[in-house]
């Protein structure tokens, strides 16, 4: 059985490569290379595996999933400009891509372990671009 | 691994009419969708591809190079047209219902994939089409040839 918990964070963020010429960066990701950076609401859509427990009948509690995400997710990331603010994005492009993958190396120990594990983690960048990370190896 | 969805929107109208069923069939099997004059849709179009990101861009695709190919391909062709007459996927037997939608833009986005993504990464992983917002039909990409 899966569940999912949506939260929510504003940041900013540029999308270009150290490794790659401004005309390359430009080309690349247009107006999302803009040096002064630009924003987005970001939706995330944390999804977990496991069994109810036969008692409370839930996989985990939602209040306890909450107060994870908002620790491990929206406390670092809202209203920060990732480049500059939220590690590994010093070095590594804010893609939607990078954000998901950095998302699941932050939750993934938080449910190792339990009877429940961690499935997908899906982020909204615009209502209309979203990606979805399994984790490795693939398992879409 | 990643899958990247993109949400595009086009307009159309259709009627669904099966030239392998009597007039009284197609009624009662089509209801409302029969009515010969056609009626039309706001269909909502995910395309979702599947693929690593790349070292230095940090991205499974190019969304850029997606959106050329979906809306050249799909879009351009879907947008405010009458899908039985102005299709020829549905000139034919075949009913434009969602299913049968899904698996034209399915195949228009296969035949012109590798211009556009010649690399063995991304693939095209799934096409879901909410035909209402309470309608949704999806496809995967390994469904067709």
């Amino acid at each position: 059985m899966l569940i999912t918990r949506k939260i929510e964070f504003s940041a900013s963020h540029v999308c270009r490569s150290p490794q790659l010429s401004d005309e390359e960066n430009r080309r690349l990701f247009g107006s999302a290379a803009n040096p002064h950076g630009h924003g987005h609401n970001y939706v995330v859509e944390v999804s977990l595996q496991g069994r109810p427990d036969p008692v409370t009948g839930m996989v985990l509690d939602l209040k306890e999933l909450k107060e994870i995400l908002t620790r491990e997710i929206v406390e670092p990331y809202d209203h920060r400009f990732l480049n500059y603010e939220v590690p590994p994005f010093d070095r590594q492009v804010p893609t939607t891509e990078n954000i998901a993958r950095d998302i699941w190396r932050r939750l993934e120990p938080r449910f190792a372990g339990g009877n429940n594990k961690l499935h997908s983690v899906r982020v909204y960048e615009t209502p209309d671009l979203y990606v979805d990370y399994f984790g490795e190896p693939c398992s879409v | 691994m990643f899958r990247v969805t993109r949400r595009y929107e086009f307009s159309a109208s259709h009627r669904l009419h099966s030239t392998q069923l009597g007039d009284e069939e197609n009624r009662r099997l089509y209801g409302k969708c029969n009515n010969p004059f056609g009626h039309g849709h706001n269909y909502v179009l995910e395309v979702s591809v599947r693929g690593p990101a790349d070292a230095v861009s940090g991205r499974a695709v190019d969304t850029t190079s997606l959106d050329a190919l979906v809306r050249g391909h799909v879009v351009r062709a879907f947008d405010h047209r009458n899908l039985n007459t102005e299709l020829p996927a549905f000139a034919g037997v075949v009913v434009p219902t969602s299913e049968n939608l899904g698996f034209e833009i399915c195949r228009r986005l296969k035949q012109n994939w590798k211009e556009v993504f010649p690399g063995e990464w991304p693939k095209l992983d799934r096409v879901r089409i909410g035909e209402t917002p309470r309608n949704i039909f999806e496809i995967s990409a390994d469904e067709i040839e």
